[in-house]
């Protein structure tokens, strides 16, 4: 946690947020290092999409530090925010697809908002996001509605990657896809985030996701973190939820296979 | 955000290079698509091409795409076309971006311009026909809900029915007051208005009375009904059809039509005749007020005046017509909240159309009970 600010994509400092009496997240600090995938996890309803939300500024914060890109959200200005905003990502758990325009109108809208490109450019550029995620580009006149749970979160992926952000937040990729759609998407987040030269922040529950996809691996209890590091260090944690969480049934099959 | 990119070209032995150099990033991606239509139109007729990426700074889709196409358009023309120089670290990019786009979408192919209105009109007839199939298959679902409680009357939602009453029938009376108040007072200032030119300005009590108790009294309530209370049921009914509520009534056994139609539409036939008999006094109020404020008749000539112009008759024509009316107005808002679909946009044209075609339906419902009630001479 000591490195230079420079090397962070994001840094989070006695963060405290709460609704109402409520206080969810409780002074908490955490780091993000460019170019990996720190996967979030933490018991539901501990706050780990209230973290994700604030950090990208969907949640007033009570107090507390938050630089993305070295930048404070808080003092920047509007110009900045909006160049902060444009040099990250974000697919919602639920895809948040725009269901009145197609798939492909979904892909070039934060082009078409931020960006002057022809139209042409904008249908190859956005054909290729497409393909990247591994939708056929027969798909691309088709609506949100008429797309499947995965294809529905590639989309929202592609559209994510449209402005070619430096940082990818991802609230629970894989949540609703079945075990192989879900190593797919896995695999698939792996691929590009090495191709693009991403940094990966992901919410997850799925314990798959945490061995094959991330570098490093921070758990959110009681507001705070309790452990951050790659999986074997979290693992050796002594905090009663980590333990419990990794040890548990379910997790316990997942944790021996590899030995 | 790294350098300004820059494209150089240059000619030796035969062969075209192209040198990027700075950041190809998004960030620049108004001045990238310039300088690339700028270098596509000068590579003119040397047969090979080459681009050097020794020196580009960042680079990525966008950037790695704009310079994959110059390279593909290239080489369709026939020229050899090779990339030198590519840092390691976009390797995988610049393979990504080679991979993609190589089937064009397949466009969809032009038709026929009367083809194309032929096929309008016949779907819009088809569409007529269907919107008459779910009108009558909700009448169908309502009347065995109807007998379903019937035989059962434990079977009724009561409660539901009394909050959908509260919301439909209590809570409308200011407006609806508000509303056919004015209204009455229009009439029959408009009535002295006119009549007064030759001397019969005492026959408004006979155009408010006839008018307001046999026609304007519920025909106004009904529009008023309909886009407050249709199409709150068709926004309602609507979005619990998106998030798969009714799916999940059905999958517990439960109808639907029974659950939350039958209370919605039982408020509205109760509701409508108790606010159409609301308007109508207000109607006859306001008219009686402009008449003694306006046209200088005193309250009492015009409540002796109204009992002689107006019998029993034309109160009950208004007021048989009611519940007909709530009727058409339930279950057109019902059967549109089912039609809607997964978006948000299907919600909002089906919450219109709703309102749309139940006052469209009150207005010739009125029509027809017009012929209905001359033909017996009411």
């Amino acid at each position: 946690m000591d490195s230079s600010a420079d090397e962070m994509a994001i840094r989070v400092r006695d963060l405290v947020v709460g609704f109402g009496d409520q206080i969810v997240l409780d002074h908490l600090s955490l780091d993000v290092r460019r170019g990996e995938i720190l996967g979030l996890v933490g018991a539901s309803g501990g706050g780990k999409s209230v973290l994700l939300r604030t950090i990208i500024g969907l949640i007033p914060k009570r107090q507390g530090l938050i630089e993305v890109m070295g930048v404070d959200l808080d003092t920047a200005g509007l110009w900045d925010t909006r160049a902060i905003e444009r040099r990250w990502g974000i697919l919602f758990q639920q895809g948040a697809l725009f269901s009145s325009l197609t798939v492909r109108q979904n892909v070039q809208f934060p082009m078409r908002e931020n960006l002057h490109l022809s139209d042409a450019l904008m249908d190859e550029l956005a054909t290729a996001k497409l393909e990247m995620v591994g939708i056929s580009p027969n798909d691309g006149d088709k609506f949100p509605a008429e797309l499947s749970g995965g294809m529905t979160k590639r989309v929202a992926l592609a559209r994510a990657l449209a402005l070619d952000p430096e940082i990818l937040f991802l609230d629970e990729p894989t949540s609703g896809l079945d075990p192989i759609a879900a190593g797919d998407f896995d695999t698939l987040i792996k691929t590009l985030q090495q191709t693009l030269g991403l940094t990966v922040f992901m919410v997850t529950h799925d314990l798959d996701s945490l061995h094959t996809d991330c570098d490093r691996i921070a758990a959110l209890a009681d507001g705070k973190i309790v452990a951050v590091g790659p999986i074997a260090t979290v693992l050796a944690s002594d905090h009663p939820w980590v333990k419990s969480y990794f040890q548990g049934k379910r997790s316990r099959i997942l944790t021996r296979a590899p030995n | 955000m790294g350098a300004e990119p820059t494209l150089s070209t240059r000619i030796n032995d035969e062969e075209l290079e192209f040198t990027a150099i700075g950041s190809w990033t998004t960030a620049h991606a108004d001045a990238l698509e310039v300088l690339v239509a700028a270098a596509a139109a000068q590579a003119s007729d040397v047969r090979n091409m080459a681009i050097n990426m020794a020196m580009v700074g960042e680079l990525d889709t966008l950037g790695a795409w704009l310079l994959e196409r110059l390279a593909r358009n290239s080489s369709k023309r026939g020229r050899q076309v090779r990339f030198v120089g590519l840092p390691d670290h976009y390797r995988g990019l610049l393979d990504e971006v080679r991979r993609v786009n190589r089937r064009a979408p397949t466009s969809p192919e032009k038709k026929n311009r009367l083809l194309v209105g032929l096929d309008i009109l016949g779907r819009g007839a088809v569409d007529i026909k269907v919107d008459l199939v779910v009108f009558l298959e909700m009448v169908a679902a309502l009347s065995i809900a109807i007998a379903h409680v019937l035989v059962r009357p434990r079977n009724l939602r009561l409660t539901s029915a009394v909050y959908h009453l509260y919301r439909v029938g209590w809570q409308a009376v200011p407006i609806i007051l508000l509303i056919t108040f004015l209204i009455g007072c229009i009439i029959a200032q408009q009535g002295i208005f006119h009549f007064r030119k030759f001397g019969a300005d005492a026959y408004v009590v006979d155009m408010v009375g006839i008018l307001v108790l046999r026609e304007l009294g519920v025909l106004i309530v009904s529009i008023m009904v309909a886009g407050r209370s249709g199409s709150a049921y068709t926004a309602e009914l609507g979005s619990m059809k998106m998030r798969e509520e009714i799916d999940a009534l059905r999958t517990m056994g439960l109808d639907p039509v029974e659950v939350l139609i039958l209370p919605r539409v039982i408020a509205l036939v109760v509701a409508l005749p108790i606010l159409a008999f609301l308007g109508s006094m207000a109607a006859l109020y306001g008219g009686g007020l402009v008449a003694w404020l306006y046209g200088g008749m005193s309250p009492s000539i015009f409540i002796a005046r109204l009992r002689e112009a107006i019998s029993v008759t034309h109160f009950e024509v208004g007021m048989i017509k009611a519940p007909f009316m709530a009727l058409v107005i339930g279950i057109v808002a019902c059967s549109e909240g089912l039609r809607v679909k997964g978006s948000a946009e299907s919600l909002g044209l089906q919450t219109t159309t709703s309102v749309v075609k139940s006052i469209f339906l009150v207005i010739v419902l009125d029509g027809v009970f017009a012929i209905f009630f001359a033909s017996i001479g009411m």
